[in-house]
């Protein structure tokens, strides 16, 4: 692994960490269910990575949090979280920076604002929550469909996400191109 | 250093941290083999006197229950709604136990031995021709940028501020993103000069 790699996979793991430093917001219409930016950075670790960097990077930024920095949207810290009714999803953000990466590198034709928007959907939200919906039914002692229905309260906050996500890509493709490395 | 960790000499802090990982570890699997709400209960109360062993400042730690309370409230209501509230209780205290079981390790164990007592944990990555303290490094990165990142916000949310008369906006974002990435490549190429990851062995 070159040294510029190691570098980018630090600088993403770092963004996430500090997109969880942002404080949660609550918007009209999604109700009283807080929306974290932490998300929006491995949409973009996956996005702008590639596959296989951007996993590092979420891994990475795991790691970290489990050693004990207080990185985790709301400012919370330690391996601690793993346990909770989030740890499902915490487990699933490496899959989805990964898929995200896949789906950008797959649909490479495509304009990046749509390139960007679709990877970060299907890893941004169906692959996280397919590892967060199991892991919440499992430390809640609850039924898989119910564990979906307060998972989904959060969808709408993702959706958000989701078009930032893509908007920034498009934004950096045009100012910094070789900082898209998902598509060099 | 950022961290959860907090400053003592207690016990709890002279108990090495492989040891008190591998018990959280043994804890978790045990647990999940119990289904009784008194064991869990007492497990809790053992885990908050561990707490409260540690005094005042110990006590304090349990405010990350703030964090949680989200959840709890949803999963309670949850629960009550469908007439399960012996599985909610039954989850709600093996939330709490684990998760301040786990979080009491992160308040009495300081980052660096953390870090040192899961290094064995990387060797098996000098296998496939990768150095294991690239993980380190990698660390070390990741606490040093983030701090950077901030400042760069905060320089771009000024200038915006002084602009626009509002506070903050999206539209921060992407300029952000571009400013410290251009951060990254020049940490990138110093590292490089300076002989790269490999050169931090010699």
């Amino acid at each position: 692994m070159a040294d510029r790699s190691l570098v980018q996979i630090a600088f993403y793991a770092a963004l996430v960490a500090v997109l969880g430093l942002v404080p949660a917001i609550y918007l009209p219409w999604t109700g009283p269910v807080p929306i974290t930016a932490q998300t929006l950075g491995i949409m973009l670790a996956g996005i702008m990575l590639g596959p296989v960097r951007g996993a590092l990077a979420v891994l990475l930024f795991l790691f970290v949090v489990a050693l004990g920095a207080p990185f985790l949207s709301g400012g919370r810290g330690g391996f601690a979280w793993f346990y909770s009714t989030s740890g499902g999803f915490l487990i699933g953000f490496p899959f989805g920076a990964f898929a995200a990466g896949l789906v950008m590198r797959a649909t490479r034709e495509l304009s990046v604002l749509v390139s960007a928007a679709m990877a970060a959907a299907i890893g941004g939200i169906l692959v996280i929550y397919a590892f967060g919906v199991p892991g919440m039914a499992f430390w809640g002692n609850m039924s898989l469909a119910k564990a979906a229905t307060i998972a989904g309260g959060f969808i709408p906050g993702d959706v958000i996400k989701v078009c930032l996500a893509a908007l920034i890509a498009q934004t950096i493709a045009r100012g910094l191109p070789s900082a898209l490395v998902s598509r060099n | 250093m950022i961290s959860v960790y907090l400053q003592g000499d207690s016990w709890a802090h002279q108990v090495p941290a492989g040891l008190k990982l591998l018990a959280v570890a043994l804890a978790s699997l045990a647990l999940f083999q119990v289904t009784s709400l008194w064991v869990y209960l007492i497990c809790l109360c053992v885990v908050l006197l561990c707490y409260a062993s540690l005094g005042r400042a110990g006590l304090a730690q349990l405010k990350l229950l703030r964090a949680l309370s989200f959840f709890l409230v949803l999963l309670a209501l949850m629960h009550w709604y469908s007439d399960t509230l012996h599985d909610g209780a039954l989850a709600i205290v093996r939330l709490l136990t684990m998760v301040l079981a786990a979080n009491f390790v992160s308040v009495t164990t300081r980052m660096d031995d953390m870090m040192a007592a899961v290094q064995p944990l990387f060797r098996p990555l000098a296998l496939v021709g990768l150095s294991p303290r690239k993980a380190a490094l990698g660390v070390t990165l990741v606490l040093r940028f983030a701090p950077h990142m901030l400042v760069v916000y905060g320089m771009l949310r000024e200038a915006w501020r002084a602009r626009t008369g509002s506070r903050n906006s999206w539209r921060l974002l992407a300029p952000f993103a571009i400013q410290s990435l251009r951060m990254s490549d020049n940490v990138a190429e110093a590292l490089k000069a300076r002989g790269g990851a490999d050169g931090l062995s010699a």
